[in-house]
């Protein structure tokens, strides 16, 4: 008899460490392997599965620093059943891990290249373990951009973080809102619109977008007219997801399943897909 | 897609007596297998557990069309006179319904329970035809052969023990010649049978694909199979290549489907489409599938389950924000993309194999044959459009 392979539907058990809310709507957790000194590493741009106990389980991208794999980190918004039951949890309750899954940012193939990242509210998220990669090896790198944009300014994601990387002068960091409320000086207006005025060689560049399907369409739109071409942008990608190994069919994308192809995709494969309707 | 030559035959058949048959269910039943094959139930030839000929749908045949399956009379007692039914190999190696884990604890603290190792459950099927072999062929491809293993799916495939059964009587809604899929059966079979029934006598010409194959019919009383045997089993094989109910043009396929995204066919298909979903369930290659979470009235013991899930449905594509694909068309559309076109990019294969079942069990009868057709004749129309008017002109 052969020795039974191991399953890759089974959750591992992680404790929560500590739990930062975010905004309104967003929670970060910090989670320790069940295995003390264990490390679970991953590349940025990478997901893992969370399974609440008896709710169900959600894909969710990867968004602490993969210089430290000990710590694994993740922002979620509370949107539906099992992402809100998981808002509920506190530190020291337990939640099931699986992964990390997916092809991630291509980061470390662009040294010497200007690195534009271009985001919108919890994109953020996949991204930031890439700014964290950047940054830590900055020196390779050209110029670094981050535009980013919110819906208003209480759900600007990581404001701390923001206004750190915004004091740093190897680095830009403009940011957008839909709607002004109270107090806000800054930009108003939706992402797309910072490209233009963005400082960057647009032919020493490569760009990296999160965010909603037409968004990253028109931030294309926006890099093109700019002179970046668009076989230097990345694009992550969403789909509904049951397994993350290629069993469920749910995240077909055209061709690509999100899963194992992305959640990350050179612009290029996706490009005529994004211009058809409910793919 | 190139139309593939003919299987070649195995240079040794044998020939087994229809008296015999039964010798062939008992060696089976005593290598420990549970033997499925061919039953009547419900009004359809269904697999179900046999334990003898009797359990077979004697002289019986299926008339099948588009929204139509009806049994019939065949003009002799075959055992094998019929087409595709509802159940595939899928049925039984992709179970509909199967627990992932279970869990015990609470939110606060738990643990998963994996799977106990299973009672091995060894299936020996009677009556698999070529379609569904490819079929099985596309799920290995699935399951097996990614960068992740299903490990129940393989523990039910190596255990599985495969006669095919070689078409002689193919249905209205067949066309396995047009996707190179049959009838001949492909040599991913244990044992092949082809059934003759004439003036000559009832009996089977075998082919054996595996050395647990003869070990199999070393039990059933067989002798080497004289040329005229073997001959009259290929001229069943070459009778159901003719009466083939369906044709499909694979010319140029993917790109065909992917040229025509925006196709206004697509809004056709959805004033028929009821969304049922029924053409994934009976489809032997449709592999997706949704996950079920429940918990008990104590919430201490939670369990996750797999069920086929279809891209019919609208949950399907929920993502925060609601459904990706609301409208019935761009569901249409995925499906029969994903059999034809994108398949071919994700697994180097057709993920249609020509059995018919879609069209079948349909209730309103969408046929992907036709559907394939009135693409291709729409895109004519149109080329020979601005010509038609220039001449016109003149």
């Amino acid at each position: 008899m052969n020795s039974p392979i191991a399953d890759p539907m089974l959750p591992r058990p992680f404790r929560i460490q500590s739990v930062r809310k975010e905004t309104t709507d967003t929670f970060t957790f910090e989670l320790a392997h069940p295995e003390e000194g264990s490390q679970n590493g991953f590349e940025p741009g990478q997901f893992n599965m969370l399974y609440v106990f008896g709710v169900g389980e959600v894909a969710i991208s990867i968004s602490g620093d993969s210089a430290e794999p000990g710590k694994l980190i993740h922002t979620t918004r509370a949107v539906g059943t099992v992402t809100q039951a998981m808002a509920r949890l506190k530190p020291g309750q337990v939640i099931g891990v699986r992964g990390p899954y997916g092809r991630g940012w291509p980061i470390d193939d662009m040294q010497g290249q200007d690195i534009v990242v271009v985001t919108g509210g919890i994109g953020l998220a996949p991204l930031r373990p890439l700014l964290y990669r950047v940054l830590a090896n900055r020196g390779r790198f050209g110029r670094v951009v981050l535009l980013y944009g919110a819906r208003t300014p209480n759900d600007i994601l990581y404001k701390k973080e923001l206004e750190r990387w915004r004091g740093r002068f190897d680095m830009e960091v403009l940011i957008t809102v839909d709607r002004s409320t109270g107090g806000w000086r800054g930009h108003v207006g939706v992402v797309t619109q910072l490209i233009s005025g963005a400082p960057f060689d647009p032919y020493h560049a490569t760009a990296f977008i999160c965010g909603p399907e037409i968004m990253m369409k028109y931030s294309v739109d926006a890099l093109t007219k700019r002179g970046l071409p668009s076989e230097r942008v990345y694009v992550s990608m969403e789909r509904n997801m049951k397994c993350a190994v290629g069993f469920c069919g749910h995240c077909q994308y055209g061709p690509k399943f999100v899963c194992k192809d992305g959640p990350v995709f050179p612009f290029t494969e996706v490009k005529r897909l994004l211009d058809i309707w409910e793919v | 897609m190139e139309h593939r030559a003919g299987i070649e035959w195995s240079a040794q058949t044998s020939y087994v007596a229809r008296a015999d048959f039964n010798a062939l269910i008992d060696a089976l039943l005593n290598h420990g297998y549970i033997v499925v094959g061919p039953t009547i139930r419900d009004g359809a030839i269904v697999f179900g557990e046999v334990q003898s000929d009797r359990d077979f749908p004697v002289g019986a045949t299926d008339v099948q069309d588009g929204g139509k399956y009806r049994i019939g009379e065949h003009t002799a007692p075959t055992l094998f006179s019929f087409a595709a039914s509802p159940h595939s190999l899928k049925t039984y190696l992709y179970p509909s319904r199967s627990l992932l884990y279970s869990a015990h604890g609470s939110s606060g603290n738990f643990a998963v329970d994996a799977p106990a190792p299973q009672t091995p459950a060894r299936y020996a099927f009677i009556g698999v035809r070529s379609c569904d072999l490819h079929a099985m062929n596309l799920q290995d491809k699935v399951f097996l052969e990614g960068a992740y293993v299903d490990p129940g799916y393989k523990h039910r495939r190596e255990n599985a023990f495969l006669i095919a059964v070689n078409c002689g009587k193919p249905a209205g809604t067949c066309f396995c010649v047009s996707m190179g899929t049959g009838p001949k059966a492909p040599p991913l079979f244990d044992l092949a049978l082809t059934e003759i029934c004439d003036d000559s006598g009832h009996y089977f010409v075998v082919e054996c694909g595996s050395a647990q194959g003869s070990a199999i019919l070393a039990c059933v009383p067989h002798r080497p199979a004289e040329a005229t045997e073997l001959h009259a089993a290929q001229e069943v094989v070459r009778g159901a290549e003719r009466a083939m109910g369906r044709k499909l043009d694979t010319t140029d396929i993917k790109e065909l489907l992917y040229r025509n995204a925006e196709s206004p066919r697509w809004e056709k298909v959805a004033d028929r489409c009821l969304s049922c979903a029924n053409c994934t369930m009976v489809c032997p290659t449709c592999f997706c599938s949704t996950v079920e979470d429940t918990t008990d009235l104590t919430g201490a013991h939670a369990e996750r389950w797999r069920v086929w899930d279809s891209c019919f449905t609208i949950d399907f594509s929920h993502i925060h924000g609601g459904s990706v694909r609301k409208s019935g068309s761009s569901r249409y559309r995925h499906w029969i993309t994903h059999k034809l076109a994108s398949w071919q990019d994700q697994f180097g294969a057709s993920g249609c194999v020509g059995c018919g079942r879609c069209v079948t069990w349909c209730p309103v009868g969408i046929d992907i044959t036709e559907e394939i057709a009135i693409l291709r004749q729409t895109e004519t129309d149109h080329e020979t459009l601005p010509e038609e008017q220039g001449n016109a002109r003149d």
